[in-house]
Parts: structure tokens; C-alpha cells; sequence
């Protein structure tokens, strides 16, 4: 009951658009493993290891969604075929080397790694790829309605496709996990979830636990076929720990008071807590678009009255770095701390924020100007990130933080390429950092061009949104590896 | 009550249905001719036969008041996203079924340009028309030479005109809006008209055409420059040119507040006079402001509601315009069934105005309107495509629209800021694609020019967008961003 009310609430809070579930939910992001550890979050990795330390992994069968949503798939297959489980010795090899992989990932910041075997990160990138897009339409057919009566309640949100890669994956992990669920239950989590896996040492050693009345017991098995962790062996009277979520369907179903949920021998040694991450650098990843010459829009010559330009899709300009949303002080902070768990990318209104097709920042946020740019009075994404990769910012704090700068693109140029006046990134500027001067130095009439001062400029990303030039905008953002304060 | 927030951009569609809901539940199932006052029972169902005809002095053609303009045609792809490039196919089904319904209904001209929708009215109209017989009707088109005024490309828009609408004389024929100026090419309102007419030889072309028979009456268009418009009917007092007819901007706004809105534009009291006074004919564009008077502001809907609870709004916009004898024919653009029903109700037959509700709309209406100081557009499309994508009069429409409901609020502290501010954000993108709202405005200004009410577009659009960024910032907007 506590699990289904957990794992609404916070597939609400990524499905939300608006922002307004974040005052109320926020927490139960924050309160996540992985993000935890990752934010260094040394209440809640405490506390949760409490928790486990004293209840074994209820993290497991309440709190983590993915964990949750299994349990969901496997609920409906148990509906048709009941009793369907057995008992499986653990698979020890494949659990450890994932985890070892999973701990060297994060070591090394490799973020694919982090955000393929993040659970929660799969979980969010499971709802925001596959069950938003219907959360959306859902909106939008609400306001249809009130657009209908005149009503501002609701407002229209697009629905896109943010990467496909990303997406694709989404897909392909929802299947996988689905099908392990289905078939065996908690499979993924006692097999390839590292979590499961760290939770489940700690859990070996918890105060409560499930244990055997031998005498009671008249070896029915119903206690092994109805174990989704696949963990309890009747026969030899014996429950592995490290694999027990604690859901408590096996008490449920012995009718013979066998099996009791209680303190056994306590053990006063705790573990080690999860690694923390260590600092590596790594080199930045160069984008491997190439520049493509092409024409300028070309303006449509007008020959009838009305009709709207068919305005072309933009191409990303090939960044040497790509800027990172404020807050997020470093490309590499963002990287490494990152779970890829799309809640910043669901909250952001601008459209800026989207998951990388990049393998070694997988899913995990990058910023585009082609649809929006990072507006002044946001600071959304900051507030919302459970992981610390993107840390909380005022407004005032985000305007002088400087995540990179302009960059003019002569070829593209309207101005030059049109031979029209523009000037459209200076009126646009929020931090003033553009200037319009003349394109020949010699001569003060002749048509203008923008300059940027670097210095002011804080890579906002307004002057792109708005360059009239497409599909390459004549002024772009290049990113800064680290942040700076203007 | 909840039916005056309703008055938006489909007002009157919504003002119909609530008409029809609400008879729906008194269940009275005859459909009666328009209703007389105080007898009105449902939604207005037009009569047949009982339209109101005007003689035309020098063809003797039996005109029916209210004309269809074909500017505003139905489309297929009404809805935003459909419209994110490239806007809607026109509906010919409905077209058809529009066309078929008027003629029915005793409307007999037509009026369309070889440039109106995106060049593609003469077609469907043409099509529409070809399904009855030809002495049905009457055509009205234009010599829209104002992009190419080559003497070539003028001949070869006539003859378009005479296959597009598939016949072999028009009724009526305009020199199209004259008094437009072409600043970017070094051409004042004068020297444009020149250049379209006079020094190509279109005027001697059309006035042969004419004692051909291939045109039954001539006449001209005009808006800007009032020069202009006192010159071309010098041409036809000196004898160069016989003219039938003048199209001219008429409405109670225009009549003598037209400087007030716009100081470009001429009063059509002057313009009407100096019609009338030669004995010619004066055909009627913009009676409804492109659907500005039919969509005013609540206060100004309950006064009128208030005198004539039984009519639309756009009914003493048309009644009007039709009131004056030498009115021969009120040209609107109805693009939906609706707007087409309530005015053939409006002119079958016209109630001409009262001289006390003449200046009630004149005084009391107009001034009032003037104070909103909404931006002129009409809605007319001549500004469009913008080379850069934007959706300029998307924008203004919308614009006027949340000026009339009052929901533009400059400063954070009024009480109603922050209903306003959602209304216009909201709005705002659900009419304009984000990519074409006035942001994206590069202010190139060729734009300018193709406006026949002068709006200094760029201006405009770069203050809404200031207006728009104060909004979505929360901050306090400067006067001139207002």
C-alpha cells in the first residue's frame, strides 16, 4: 500500500510538466539511493542504510519505482499463473562483476554506465520517454477543451521526441525489464542492479528478518512459489538476505504460521558505505557533427499575399563543448554526478534541456537553443536534481554564472548573407554582451554586424534561439567546461 | 455570467451556439426567418427572398447588398499545429457548400484578387461558381499588380483571372489598392501608381478591355495615401477613365475616426462624399475591421446587446455600412457558415440605422473603441509570407484580442496581473508557433510596404516582444512596451 502510494507520487513528479510537484514531491527524488550517494548526500545514504540495517531492503520493495514497477508486471502475470516461482541459487558472478563494473563507471565518470544501471535513472527514463508523451497528450486534450471555453487553466505542451537514441533505449530497457519481471519477478534487481546488490551486504545484517519455524513447517513450498526474489529454499529451511526485498508475501501465504518476520541474532558490525566518487578528469568530448556549408535562409520571394515561410529545422552547431545548465558548475560535475533520471529534462519549460545521444554522457541533460533558450527567470532544473549534478541557483546567482559564450558565424550571417538589416541576438541579449557595429570598419553607413563581448556574455543562449539564419544559426553558444562568475 | 468572458476571436460562433443551446431546451422545432424584434425564437435561419437589392446606374445590374468576399476562405488545417508551416489547404467542399448556400439565399457578387489566398481564391471560386448558371452572378477581381507591375505579368494576371474563375467577362473590375507606396525601391504612393498603371499602359489595356465588354464595370481600390485617391478621380473627371464604382474602407470607426486609429488613413466621410458626389457607386471592404467590430471589448458588447439584445455585434457593423443609398454592395469576408448565416439574416432585408443609432455608433461606440488603442490590422494577410517565418497579424490579432478583454496589465502590482499575464502567455502560444512570435522579428522591414493600413509593423512586434519578455520575467513593463 505505502509502495503503490510512493510509486505514484513520483512518477507524477516526473511526469509533471508545470514545476508545481516539485514543492510537494521533491523529496522522494532526493530521497533515492544512487542520487543520494552521488550528492553526496550523507543524511539520506545514513538513513537509508539504517533503514536497511534494521528492516532489510524495504528501499527495495517501497521506495526505488523500478523496483515497484516490477512488481507491477509481475502482479498481473501472477494473476493468470499462480504459485510460479522457484527457488535459484544467486548469481553471484554476474551480480558482483556488474557491480564492479558499476563502481568503476562512476569512478571513471563514465555517465552511460552510471545512467544505463541507475534504477531510478532507468525508471525516469522509462516515464519520461514512454508515459509523458501520454501524460501530454492528456493535457492537451484538456486544453483543447478549455482553449474551447475560453479557458487558461490549462496550456498546450508539445510532444517530442527529445533523442531517439535515448528514446529507443527507453524502450528497449522497459522491454527487457518487463520480461525478466514477468518470467522471474525481482530478477533484475537481484541480478544487474547495483543497488540491489550494495543494499543486499547491508541486508545480510539486518535487525529484522524472515525466518524459519522448522518444526512448524510442512515443506508445502508455497512460500518459494510465491517469492518474486526467488530467495527462500523450504527445503533447506534457509532465506538468502542478500536477495530479500521484505515484501512479506511469503508470511502471507504460509497458512501455517512457519515463517515469522522477526529480530534473530544481531550482528554489530556494519559495512562499508557505497564508494564515493572519486576525481578523475576526463577529456572533453568533441561533438563529431561536421559543419556543413549550405545556404543562408533564403528569403521567399513574395509574389501573393498571405501564407506563412516554411521555416527550416535547425542543425546543431558542432560544439567543441556543450554548455551545461547553470548550477551544474562543471561539464564534468554533471557527468559524473548525473543518474540520467530525466527529471530536470521532464521539468524544463523552455524545451532547452533534453538527454545526450553522446555514449559517454548518455541520457543525461544537454542543452539545445533550437526550440528555446535558457531564460532568466528559471532556475527549475537546479531545484529539482536529486543527485547534485545540477546544484540549487537563485536567479540572481544564475544571471552572472557564465556556462559559456557567443559565438559569430560570419557565413551565416544575415546581415551579410541577405543584405537586411537585423540586429535581432543585441535586442535579445539579456546581459546586454552584444553590440551591433558596422560591417566595414571604414565606412560608419555600411550595413551592421553583432560583436560579443565575451566577459559579459553567460552563454544564455538567446542569441541563437532568435538568429533568423537556419538551419545554422549565426551565433551560437559554446560551452565552458567549468563555470564562471561574471 | 460566464457568456461575456466568451467574446474572443469566435465570439459570434459561440454567440450562435449559445443561441441554439439555449432554444434547444425550450424545444421549438419550426425554423422562422429572421427574427423581429422581440420575436426571436433559436438561431437565426435566413429567409429566402427577402434580401435587399441595389441598382447599379450604368449596367442596370440588380446587386444584392451584401457581397462575399473571398479573402478569408475555409481551410482544412485550422489548428495550430497543422499551421507550423505553410497554412491550411482551402476547403473546397466547403467552399462549394458556402457559395451554393448564398446564392440561395439572393447573395449575388462575389468579389476575389489574383493574390488572395496565397493566390488561390480565384480557383475555388471559380470552381464554386462554374457549378451555376453565369448570369446568376456577378464577379467581381482586380489588377493585384502591386509585387510585379511589369506591363507583361499585369496581361498575363488578367488572362489568369479569366481562366482561374472560368469565364469570359468579369462584372466588375478594380485597379487594386491604389495609394500604397514602395519606399525599399525609391517609389512614393504616386510614383507606384504610375508605374502600375499609367506608365505600363494598364489603363489604356483595361479601358479597352472594357469597350470590349470583357469588363462590365470598372472601379478602384484604395487605401494610404489620400492623393492617390483624389488623383485617380481627377483621371476620371478629365475623361481618361470611365469609372462605375470605388471600393472603399467604410465602418463607424473610419468614418471619422479613421486619423485617430491611423494617420495614414483617410476619413471615408470624405471618401464616400467625394464618391457619391460624382454619382458613382461605392462597393464596401472592411465594414467589420477584419472582424475587429464584431469582436469588441465586453463593455462595449453589453451596450450594444443592451439596445438590441436579438442581433449579433456584427450587425450594426454592417447595417452601417449598408445604410447609405449610394452603398451598392457590403463585401465580407465570411470564411465560416456562421458569419455567413447571421449577415444574410443582417441584409434579408437590411433595417437601414436610425439617425439616433447612426450616432450612437459614430460618438459613443467609436470613441470609446479609439481608447483601447489596439493596433489597426485587419487581418488582411497582405504582409504576408514574412521572409523570416513570422505570423504577423497572428500576432496583432492576438494582441487586440487580450487589449479588448483587458488582460494587458503593464504593472506587477495591479490586481488582476496575474490572470492577465497567464491569459497572454497562454494564449499566446496556443495562437502563434513559438518560432513565429514577435521575437523571431529581425525588423528587415519589408514588411512595411505591403501594409494597406501603414502599420510600422517592426516596431510593433519588437514592443509586443518587449511587452512578452516583461511578462514572462515578471517585471514591470515601461510605457512604451504597452
Amino acid at each position: 500500500m505505502l509502495a503503490a502510494v510512493f510509486y505514484v507520487l513520483i512518477t507524477l513528479l516526473l511526469l509533471d510538466f508545470t514545476g508545481v510537484t516539485y514543492k510537494w514531491l521533491g523529496w522522494m527524488a532526493k530521497m533515492q539511493f544512487l542520487p543520494a550517494v552521488l550528492a553526496l548526500n550523507v543524511v539520506v545514504i545514513v538513513a537509508l542504510m539504517l533503514l536497511t540495517l534494521v528492516f532489510g531492503r524495504v528501499y527495495c520493495s517501497v521506495i526505488c519505482p523500478l523496483g515497484v514497477m516490477q512488481d507491477l508486471i509481475s502482479w498481473i502475470h501472477g494473476k493468470k499463473k499462480k504459485n510460479r516461482f522457484t527457488y535459484s541459487a544467486p548469481k553471484n558472478v554476474l551480480r558482483y562483476s556488474v557491480f564492479a563494473v558499476f563502481v568503476v563507471g562512476i569512478a571513471l565518470g563514465f555517465g552511460a554506465i552510471v545512467t544505463l544501471l541507475s534504477p531510478y535513472g532507468t525508471y525516469g527514463a522509462i516515464v519520461s520517454n514512454l508515459l509523458q508523451p501520454f501524460y501530454l497528450w492528456g493535457n492537451n486534450a484538456l486544453a483543447a477543451i478549455a482553449e474551447h471555453y475560453d479557458s487558461y487553466a490549462f496550456y498546450s505542451k508539445e510532444v517530442w521526441i527529445k533523442s531517439v537514441p535515448v528514446f529507443a533505449t527507453a524502450i528497449a530497457l522497459f522491454a527487457a525489464i518487463s520480461v525478466l519481471a514477468w518470467r522471474g519477478g525481482r530478477t533484475y534487481c537481484n541480478t544487474i542492479c547495483p543497488v540491489g546488490t550494495l543494499l543486499g551486504f547491508v541486508a545480510r545484517f539486518s535487525w529484522l528478518k524472515v525466518h524459519f519455524y522448522a518444526d512448524k513447517c510442512k515443506n508445502c513450498g508455497l512460500c518459494t512459489k510465491n517469492c518474486k526474489a526467488s530467495c527462500i529454499d523450504f527445503k533447506s529451511h534457509t532465506v538468502d538476505y542478500s536477495r530479500c526485498v521484505t515484501c512479506g508475501n511469503c508470511l502471507e501465504k504460509c497458512s501455517f504460521g512457519a515463517l515469522t518476520y522477526a529480530h534473530a541474532t544481531p550482528k554489530a558490525k556494519a559495512p562499508d558505505t557505497a564508494p564515493a566518487p572519486t576525481d578523475t578528469t576526463r577529456r572533453a568530448i568533441i561533438v563529431g557533427a561536421a559543419i556543413v556549408g549550405a545556404e543562408a535562409a533564403m528569403a521567399k520571394l513574395k509574389k501573393v499575399d498571405g501564407g506563412l515561410t516554411v521555416l527550416e529545422d535547425r542543425i546543431t552547431p558542432a560544439r567543441h563543448v556543450t554548455p551545461s545548465p547553470p548550477g551544474s558548475q562543471s561539464v564534468k560535475n554533471l557527468e559524473q554526478r548525473c543518474v540520467g533520471c530525466q527529471l530536470c529534462i521532464s521539468k524544463c519549460p523552455n524545451g532547452v534541456l533534453r538527454p545526450s545521444s553522446d555514449p559517454a554522457r548518455f541520457m543525461q541533460p544537454e542543452m539545445n537553443f533550437d526550440r528555446g533558450f535558457c531564460r532568466p527567470e528559471c532556475t527549475r532544473c537546479s531545484w529539482v536534481c536529486p543527485a547534485g549534478a545540477i546544484q540549487p541557483i537563485t536567479k540572481a546567482e544564475k544571471s552572472s554564472t557564465q556556462i559559456g559564450h557567443a559565438v559569430w558565424r560570419r557565413k551565416y550571417c544575415v546581415p551579410l548573407t541577405d543584405n537586411v538589416d537585423c540586429g535581432n541576438c543585441a535586442r535579445h541579449c539579456p546581459v546586454g554582451a552584444i553590440q551591433m557595429v558596422p560591417s566595414d570598419p571604414n565606412d560608419d553607413t555600411s550595413i551592421e554586424i553583432p560583436v560579443v563581448n565575451t566577459e559579459k556574455c553567460i552563454g544564455c543562449g538567446s542569441c541563437e534561439y532568435v538568429c533568423p539564419a537556419r538551419p545554422h544559426a549565426a551565433i551560437y553558444v559554446e560551452g565552458h567546461e567549468v563555470h564562471k562568475t561574471v | 455570467m460566464d457568456n461575456e468572458k466568451k467574446k474572443n476571436i469566435f465570439s459570434r460562433r459561440s454567440f450562435l451556439k449559445g443561441l441554439g443551446i439555449g432554444t434547444a431546451a425550450v424545444a421549438v422545432p419550426t425554423i422562422v426567418g429572421c427574427a423581429k424584434d422581440g420575436e426571436q425564437v433559436g438561431e437565426q435561419e435566413p429567409p429566402i427572398g427577402k434580401m435587399t437589392y441595389r441598382i447599379s446606374p450604368s449596367t442596370g445590374d440588380k446587386v444584392s447588398l451584401l457581397g462575399y468576399g473571398m479573402m478569408r476562405l475555409p481551410t482544412k488545417n485550422d489548428h495550430i499545429g497543422e499551421r507550423q508551416n505553410g497554412e491550411g489547404e482551402i476547403d473546397q467542399d466547403m467552399v462549394n457548400k458556402q457559395v451554393d448556400y448564398a446564392l440561395e439565399h439572393g447573395l449575388n457578387l462575389f468579389d476575389t484578387s489574383p493574390l488572395y489566398c496565397e493566390g488561390l481564391s480565384e480557383k475555388a471560386l471559380g470552381t464554386a461558381l462554374s457549378r451555376h448558371d453565369r448570369k446568376q452572378y456577378f464577379i467581381s477581381t482586380k489588377m493585384s499588380n502591386y509585387h510585379d507591375y511589369s506591363r507583361e505579368s499585369s496581361i498575363a494576371m488578367f488572362e489568369k483571372s479569366l481562366k482561374e474563375l472560368q469565364t469570359t467577362y468579369f462584372d466588375y473590375y478594380l485597379w487594386h489598392n491604389i495609394g500604397g507606396d514602395r519606399a525599399e525601391e525609391g517609389l512614393d504612393a504616386m510614383g507606384l501608381f504610375e508605374e502600375r498603371f499609367v506608365n505600363n499602359g494598364m489603363m489604356d489595356f483595361l479601358n479597352q478591355k472594357k469597350e470590349e465588354g470583357v469588363i462590365r464595370n470598372l472601379g478602384f481600390s484604395y487605401h494610404g495615401d489620400v492623393a492617390v485617391f483624389d488623383h485617380a478621380l481627377r483621371l476620371h473627371d478629365e475623361g481618361k477613365v470611365k469609372f462605375d464604382f470605388v471600393l472603399i474602407e467604410l465602418n463607424y470607426l473610419d468614418w471619422k475616426h479613421a486619423k485617430e486609429i491611423n494617420d495614414y488613413n483617410t476619413n471615408a466621410e470624405y471618401l464616400y462624399g467625394e464618391v457619391a458626389k460624382r454619382g458613382l457607386m461605392a462597393f464596401v471592404m472592411e465594414p467589420l475591421l477584419g472582424g475587429r467590430l464584431s469582436n469588441l471589448p465586453d463593455k462595449l458588447v453589453a451596450q450594444l446587446k443592451r439596445r438590441d439584445p436579438d442581433h449579433s455585434v456584427a450587425s450594426w457593423a454592417f447595417r452601417y455600412a449598408g445604410t447609405r443609398k449610394n452603398v451598392l454592395c457590403v463585401l465580407s469576408g465570411m470564411t465560416y457558415m456562421e458569419h455567413l448565416r447571421d449577415n444574410l439574416c443582417t441584409f434579408s432585408p437590411l433595417k437601414p440605422l436610425t439617425e439616433a443609432e447612426m450616432r450612437f455608433l459614430d460618438e459613443d461606440i467609436s470613441k470609446q473603441i479609439v481608447g483601447y488603442n489596439t493596433i489597426p490590422c485587419n487581418d488582411c494577410k497582405y504582409c504576408m509570407p514574412c521572409p523570416y517565418g513570422i505570423d504577423i497579424p497572428g500576432i496583432f490579432v492576438h494582441y487586440n484580442k487580450c487589449l479588448g478583454a483587458e488582460n494587458v496589465v503593464g504593472k506587477t502590482t495591479d490586481p488582476n496581473y496575474e490572470k492577465a499575464r497567464r491569459a497572454f502567455l497562454v494564449g499566446y502560444d496556443r495562437s502563434v508557433p513559438k518560432l513565429r512570435q514577435a521575437d523571431h522579428c529581425i525588423g528587415c522591414g519589408r514588411c512595411v510596404s505591403s501594409c494597406p493600413q501603414s502599420i510600422r509593423i517592426p516596431e510593433e512586434l519588437h514592443r509586443i516582444s518587449a511587452y512578452v519578455e516583461a511578462l514572462k520575467q515578471r517585471k514591470d513593463a515601461s510605457g512604451e512596451e504597452i
